[in-house]
């Protein structure tokens, strides 16, 4: 039924993505902003502070905002271009029906009536898990906690996921085993007081570049730099040590650090007895990691291995941070675990300056993924098998416990479950899983086989060009709300300007569809603040507590770090002091880890790694910054990275288009031949859809704790297919 | 308040590129260069603002007196009826600066901000700038922060010149640098 209108083609011309260079008017016009408002960047987890200018209701520009501590006015080139959104030619302003020819424009009755009509037929003829949601993290808290009740208990669905599972679960479920909670154990804050900033598989400058200024301010006080990552990134750049790690074996090398520490006895003792369990089973795991052997699995030569414990053990103090780059495994559990085991065995945790933490990607990868709109979790991040929590979300939300759905499938899997047909319908928001998905062939197959599709988006994305009905939603700066950053700050998100034309906060619409499935009682929100007050309540007890929180205090403070459990409380910026953990017996627990290989490793067939990533220009999927003409002209477009000892043996130059095969799909670019890259990798970003889409070869296989897929390595064989001119 | 480059940090991200086409004096227009230095070698990138020079060879050049300097010491965009077009100032610059911009017909170039920084306001890409590449405050503070030296004279054959804008001096002899991914896997 879901195939698309139009070709693919005529969508574009109509809905974009079209370059927007001015704001409204020109450059030209009068733009002396009626007002400013501070709110924050929507695109990434560092959570900008940042000023819009509005006039005559709408965003025209923005003006930094020194005093907001995290960034004190500091902002990437995303953040300064992000004013361009909201008047943008390709803004949906009302909402589409899809007809045989196209999109036709239509009332919100039209469109929500036609919703509820298929919500109702494809539950009453398949069943109510028949019908899916897929939510995203870069909406507000208010939104990701509407998502997960309006999932269980408007459609009483068990099949709400989220696109975090794309993202950072494996670092979420790793810090869960290990801590007994989700979130980075310690304020940014923290990075300047250090002696030693281990960064594993993060490309900070392009995807936190704020964070660059922390890690200079730890510089400039004397602390080292350990870069842990397959390409010379441009903070990598700037490393003492910089250990080119062969991608997927990331386990392998952290075992193999621990190895050396433990081998001479660079452990702390008294930490690990007062404050943890299961070291023996780590110690033996890691007994065979000898540098030799971790070498030959890594790629980084012993001596590095050797210096890097080394310089772990001479500092005091040090701040372990990672990102996707160790997490996006089949193995992104067994990954982060390994890094949590050499930050436990050094107790290196819980002191100002010392610590560790994932680093978030998205805008509100933190809050999206604690508030119950991922399939296995309730509101304050409570466990949906769990009785009690059942029992105390179902007494908030005034259902009964029996009717609560119990644990759904994850966004791949139930992408999957489209394909295979068990899934009828789809209901997404901020989620384009055509471009972000891996292999692509799979999640177009699968879109096409949905019995009805409704996408709530700002912009028609490309995977909404599948849809039914289109439901023209928000942009952040059109809705009031909260964000919870990287680092577990809450901030506050103000709406700027109404959302343009026709088009509705994506509350709203979601509360309206839930009114209209006869939930009227059971969600009576007249604001967003409405939606607030009820997530800090059910939070309460739980073990994400937002109970202290409310809008007014969280503007006072520049932002307030959850667990908040009271009003009087002003929050918990660092975590696990006096190494107390958040397990029922205050203890961490070690988890040994031995390397296994990636699903998909080389072989003769397909001899050399792949592996994706980010731009600085660019935010995920690129339905809004492939929008933003100063930021597409920055990088037009994917170029596959690749060293020139590869390049060679392909006989490629740079501008050559080159085509990579997987197993899957193969795509072809341009080739940039450079020397900081590992010369058996190849890199390509994935924010572009369609031909260009570097998800079309990577592997769907999962991680069989978080279920986050492979991104990051997959096998592949380059072939050159035209000179560059 | 002073402003102050250190290359060698600078992440290649172009927030200051983009900042400066938001400065209301010359809106949709960026003043500032961002170059790799050899993007096939290195991701090393380099950001390129007027020094600001005490005696500033673009203005000496130009034929047309079109290029002026402030009371502080900013030296400014060539001024539009007076500009000739002639590029003197483009070619003789020891730093690679003004630009010559057809469409207006006239030389464009960073003036630090001179309407944020006349009104107490940084220059938009020393805000923005998220690695401290650029940074705008006071000279005691940049020497108490950072281990890198302010220095503002440099020498051109024979010509000295002394600029308004510092720029930061670490002692890492840039030759020990390695970036070939290889050569760290060996
Ligand atoms: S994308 Fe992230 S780092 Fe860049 S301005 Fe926005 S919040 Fe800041
Ligand atoms: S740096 Fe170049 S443009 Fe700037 S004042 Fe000096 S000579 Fe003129
Ligand atoms: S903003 Fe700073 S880090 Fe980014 S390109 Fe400009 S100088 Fe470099």
């Amino acid at each position: 039924m879901a195939i698309p209108p139009l070709s693919e083609q005529e969508l574009i011309q109509q809905y974009g993505p079209h370059l927007n260079y001015e704001p409204p008017g020109g450059w030209l016009a009068e733009h002396e902003p009626d007002r400013l408002v501070k709110t924050h960047c929507c695109f990434c987890g560092v959570q900008c502070g940042i000023q819009l200018k509005v006039h005559n209701e709408k965003v025209v520009g923005f003006e930094p905002w020194e005093d907001f501590p995290v960034n004190q006015g500091k902002l990437c080139p995303k953040g300064v271009k992000r004013y361009l959104q909201n008047n943008h030619p390709d803004r949906l302003l009302h909402p589409l029906i899809r007809t045989d020819n196209g999109f036709r424009e239509a009332d919100w009755d039209d469109a929500l009536s036609l919703v509820v009509e298929h919500i109702q037929r494809i539950q009453a003829t398949y069943g109510k898990d028949a019908f899916a949601v897929l939510s995203g993290a870069s909406v507000t808290n208010e939104k990701a906690y509407l998502m997960g009740k309006f999932a269980r208990v408007a459609l009483q669905t068990a099949n709400i996921d989220y696109n975090g599972r794309l993202c950072m679960v494996s670092a979420g479920a790793a810090n869960k085993m290990a801590f007994g909670i989700d979130r980075a154990a310690n304020p940014w804050s923290d990075i300047p007081l250090t002696q030693l900033v281990l960064v594993t598989g993060s490309n900070i400058g392009e995807c936190f570049p704020i964070l660059t200024d922390y890690l200079w301010r730890a510089r400039d006080n004397g602390a080292k730099f350990i870069a842990i990552d397959p390409r010379m990134t441009p903070i990598a750049r700037t490393a003492d040590l910089f250990l080119p790690v062969r991608p997927g074996r990331d386990s392998a090398l952290m075992n193999g650090i621990l190895h050396v520490l433990i081998e001479h006895d660079w452990i702390d003792h008294d930490f690990i007895d007062a404050h943890t369990k299961g070291f023996e089973s780590v110690q033996k795991a890691v007994a065979e990691y000898t540098p030799q052997m971790t070498a030959e699995i890594s790629g980084v030569p012993a001596a590095s291995i050797v210096r890097a414990a080394e310089m772990w053990a001479e500092a005091e103090k040090s701040m372990l941070l990672h990102a996707r780059g160790i997490e996006h495994h089949t193995k992104g559990v067994e990954n982060v675990l390994s890094c949590i085991n050499l930050v436990l065995a050094t107790g290196r945790i819980g002191q100002p300056g010392c610590g560790y933490g994932t680093i978030t990607g998205q805008g509100n990868g933190q809050g999206g993924r604690e508030h119950g709109q991922r399939c296995n979790q309730l509101p304050g991040g409570r466990d949906i098998e769990n009785p009690q929590h059942r029992e105390e979300i179902a007494r908030t939300w005034k259902v009964n416990e029996s009717e609560l759905p119990h644990v759904g499938l994850t966004a791949v899997e139930l992408m999957d479950a489209v394909n295979a047909g068990q899934i009828k319908g789809l209901l997404s928001l901020s989620f384009n899983p055509l471009v972000s998905l891996p292999d692509t062939k799979l999640t177009r197959a699968a879109l096409e086989k949905l019995e009805f599709y409704a996408a709530i988006d700002p912009f028609m994305s490309e995977t909404a060009h599948y849809a039914d009905v289109v439901l023209a939603g928000s942009l952040q700066e059109e809705d009031e709300g909260t964000v919870t950053n990287g680092e577990g700050r809450v901030v506050r998100i103000r709406r700027a300007v109404p959302p343009p034309g026709n088009a509705r906060a994506d509350w709203e619409i979601i509360v309206d569809i839930a009114h209209r499935l006869g939930k009227e009682l059971l969600f009576p929100y007249a604001e967003p603040e409405d939606l607030f007050r009820e997530l800090c309540r059910a939070s309460a007890g739980g073990p994400v507590d937002y109970a202290g929180l409310n809008y007014t205090k969280i503007e006072q403070h520049n932002g307030v770090f959850w667990p908040c459990p009271s009003r009087e409380h002003p929050g918990t910026p660092r975590l696990f002091e006096g190494g107390e953990f958040a397990h029922p017996d205050g203890k961490a627990q070690f988890h040994p880890v031995t390397y296994r290989p990636p699903d998909e490793d080389v072989d003769a067939t397909y001899p050399i790694i792949m592996t994706s990533g980010r731009v600085v220009s660019q935010y995920l999927s690129g339905t809004q910054t492939r929008r933003i003409g100063p930021l597409v002209d920055q990088y037009p477009g994917p170029q596959i990275e690749l060293h020139p000892r590869l390049a060679e043996q392909h006989d490629i130059q740079s501008g050559d288009m080159v085509c990579v095969e997987s197993r899957r799909s193969s795509v072809t670019l341009p080739a940039l031949v450079v020397r900081t890259i590992r010369p058996d990798t190849i890199f390509i970003p994935y924010h572009w859809p369609g031909e260009q889409s570097a998800n079309r070869v990577t592997n769907r296989a999962l991680d069989p704790i978080s279920k986050i897929p492979e991104f990051k390595v997959c096998a592949v064989r380059l072939r050159k297919v035209k000179a560059g001119v | 308040m002073e402003f102050f480059i250190d290359p060698s940090r600078c992440i290649g991200c172009q927030a200051c590129v983009h900042a400066c086409a938001e400065c209301e004096s010359h809106r949709g227009v960026s003043m500032i260069h961002l170059d790799y230095v050899d993007r096939s070698s290195s991701p090393q990138t380099t950001p390129t603002v007027c020094m600001h020079c005490e005696d500033p060879t673009c203005a000496r050049v130009c034929p047309a007196d079109a290029i002026k300097q402030t009371a502080e010491g900013v030296v400014q965009s060539a001024l539009q009826p007076r500009c000739i077009g002639c590029s003197n100032c483009v070619l003789a610059c020891p730093f690679g600066v003004p630009r010559y911009l057809g469409e207006m017909d006239q030389m464009m170039k960073c003036d630090m901000c001179y309407d944020r920084t006349s009104a107490d306001l940084k220059p938009m890409c020393a805000t923005v700038c998220p690695s401290g590449a650029l940074f705008f405050g006071t000279k005691e503070e940049i020497e108490q922060k950072r281990q890198e030296k302010p220095i503002n004279r440099f020498t051109f054959g024979r010509q000295v010149v002394t600029t308004k804008v510092h720029l930061m001096v670490g002692d890492t002899a840039p030759d020990e640098m390695e970036f070939d991914v290889a050569s760290f896997c060996e």
